[in-house]
């Protein structure tokens, strides 16, 4: 997929079918190895089965509530327990002495004050040269601890909707990024770092540093909204903070790939993802060709990593793919 | 429900929640229009409230570097003030423990501006004798005990007993003929002075006068012994770093 195409989808665009000349041979030849091939009930059987015992799998997703919650602590433990490892929050900090800027809180302040602040740009390059390696929205599943409590939001969400207690009110996705550039036009605007006051990254990061205080309201409102109105509201159609990190990882080398030979095209991985429009090559007979990297969107969570029963979805390090 | 009158739905829906998020988000100008942030005293170094609340990133890093923990964020309730630094000066006032403006030195983005090289040029306010009637040395009392009472949780660097550690004031009593606490734990040489009331040599009432080197730390706010404090601190009463 171009790189135009994957930022297209992420600011909203829905994806489409790629055009017949967009298919590479050996893609081709795939999809029509598929259709020409009918499965059998045992296979269907067999396949039912590896999807049920897939959903068991919680490999990456423990992985990553593990590495979420060690870095929030070191921020915590850092400052009760004077260790002076991470000092600050997730919106500016020195790691063992270095300045690290989130680079959405950086863009704010820059363009409230309208300064270039030297240390900003050491933070924010740091920061940068980091998430570009590591991903872009890696940050967002990985880190951010209000993705943390969404996660859990949403599976209570998932409950009440299965009982018909709620159901959910998708938005048009395209208003994150009419949000990210209002944002962006306020602080510049009014001199204030407006996104700031509602960011419930920035107010979870403090309380859990600084201690609780009222503004953790604003994160009680968001995960109720979450529960019984919208799933994943905040992350999927609002979060400026995504779509800048999305931007990075559009070229970062570390990427799920997905693989058509292997799949079954049961729809399993866009059912957990947080942004299925990434996984629309995952559809029978989409896939442009036989290795597709997900787009600039993915939070790299590895919901679809796991629960995908045939290793058609993995995690994948561009150019060393023959190391790993 | 058909499809078109789906989409037409959640367009509508997508404007409603992007504007109330945007409404949301402004909302924080309200409390600084109120001025709830006016009166409060900012950091050493702090830039002028307007451009302070522009600069500041929210990491709460000179918070973590401030030896006597006199600094505080915001909370909701100050608007785009929120996760921004302030100091309580009655309850824990900054007196200059860490010598060398450690608050200055952690700010990445110079919301606490380096200008001040050391603490007699900072400006974060000028202290005021607030309520005279109050003031036990213009009354001639002396004054016993611990300044802020045996529950107070304050710290003061009291330089003659530990140079690098701040004590508990609750943990060091006083006796003095006279209270002459404000000038005597002012950090800044010549800032407060004790002046005569009349020209009468054996009257023992003195009262305090601010002078032009004060700062505005907040410390003699805190030590006053008078509940509530006879001298306060306005902040930014000489104007802050522009």
């Amino acid at each position: 997929m171009s790189l135009f195409k994957s930022l297209a989808i992420m600011l909203g665009r829905e994806p489409v079918k790629p055009a017949p000349s967009e298919f590479t041979e050996a893609a081709r030849a795939c999809h029509d190895c598929k259709l020409a091939n009918k499965r059998s009930k045992e296979e269907r059987d067999a396949i039912q089965h590896a999807m049920h015992q897939a959903h068991q799998v919680h490999t990456w997703r423990n992985r990553r509530w593990v590495a979420l919650v060690l870095v929030n602590l070191l921020f915590v433990v850092s400052y009760r327990f004077d260790v002076q490892l991470v000092e600050g929050a997730l919106t500016a900090s020195r790691v063992i002495g270095f300045h690290m800027a989130d680079l959405n809180s950086a863009l704010q302040v820059t363009l409230a004050f309208k300064t270039i602040l030297i240390n900003l740009v050491i933070g924010t390059s740091t920061v940068l040269a980091m998430w570009w390696l590591l991903g872009g929205r890696t940050f967002c599943s990985w880190v951010c601890p209000y993705h943390l409590l969404a996660e859990w939001a949403e599976a209570l969400h998932l409950y009440l909707a299965a009982k018909k207690i709620v159901s959910d009110h998708p938005l048009d996705r395209r208003l994150r990024a009419v949000l990210w550039l209002t944002f962006a036009g306020l602080a510049f605007a009014s001199g204030y770092p407006v996104f700031e006051f509602i960011s419930p990254t920035g107010i979870l990061s403090r309380a859990l540093t600084y201690g609780p205080g009222l503004s953790l309201g604003v994160v009680a409102v968001l995960l109720a909204i979450e529960v019984f109105y919208s799933r994943r509201m905040w992350c999927r159609y609002i979060c400026p903070i995504g779509i800048t990190y999305g931007v990075v990882g559009a070229v970062s080398p570390l990427r799920v790939v997905f693989r058509p030979q292997d799949c079954h095209h049961e729809g399993a991985c866009r059912k957990v993802c947080l942004v299925p429009h990434v996984l629309d090559c995952t559809k029978k007979g989409f896939a442009p060709d036989i290795k597709v990297p997900i787009g600039a969107d993915c939070t790299r969570c590895g919901l679809c990593v796991d629960t995908c029963p045939t290793g058609a979805l993995r995690f994948e390090v561009k150019g060393l793919e023959k190391l790993l | 429900m058909s499809r078109s009158d789906e989409a037409r739905r959640r367009f509508l829906r997508s404007v409603l929640i992007g504007g109330a998020t945007i409404g949301a988000a402004l909302a924080g100008w309200l409390p600084v229009a109120r001025g709830a942030n006016t009166s409060r005293l900012r950091p050493p170094g702090a830039l002028a409230e307007d451009q302070f609340l522009s600069a500041c990133i929210k990491c709460g890093q000179c918070v973590q570097v401030c030896p006597v923990k006199a600094i505080e964020l915001g909370d909701i309730d100050a608007g785009f003030g929120m996760g921004v630094p302030h100091i309580a000066a009655r309850a824990q006032a900054c007196d200059f423990s860490c010598d060398a403006l450690q608050c200055i030195l952690a700010c990445p983005t110079g919301a606490l501006s380096h200008h001040p090289s050391k603490k007699e040029e900072v400006t974060m306010g000028v202290a005021r004798l607030d309520k005279p009637d109050a003031c036990l040395a213009r009354q001639g009392r002396g004054f016993q005990g611990a300044a802020r009472g045996s529950a107070f949780k304050g710290v003061h660097r009291y330089a003659e007993i530990d140079r690098w550690k701040a004590l508990a004031i609750a943990d060091h009593p006083y006796d003095l003929p006279l209270c002459d606490l404000c000038v005597r734990e002012c950090p800044i040489k010549d800032a407060i002075v004790m002046a005569p009331m009349s020209a009468d040599p054996t009257d023992p009432r003195r009262t305090p006068v601010v002078k032009d080197a004060c700062v505005g730390c907040g410390m003699c706010e805190m030590i006053c012994p008078a509940e509530p404090s006879a001298i306060v601190v306005v902040a930014g009463g000489k104007g802050r770093v522009a």
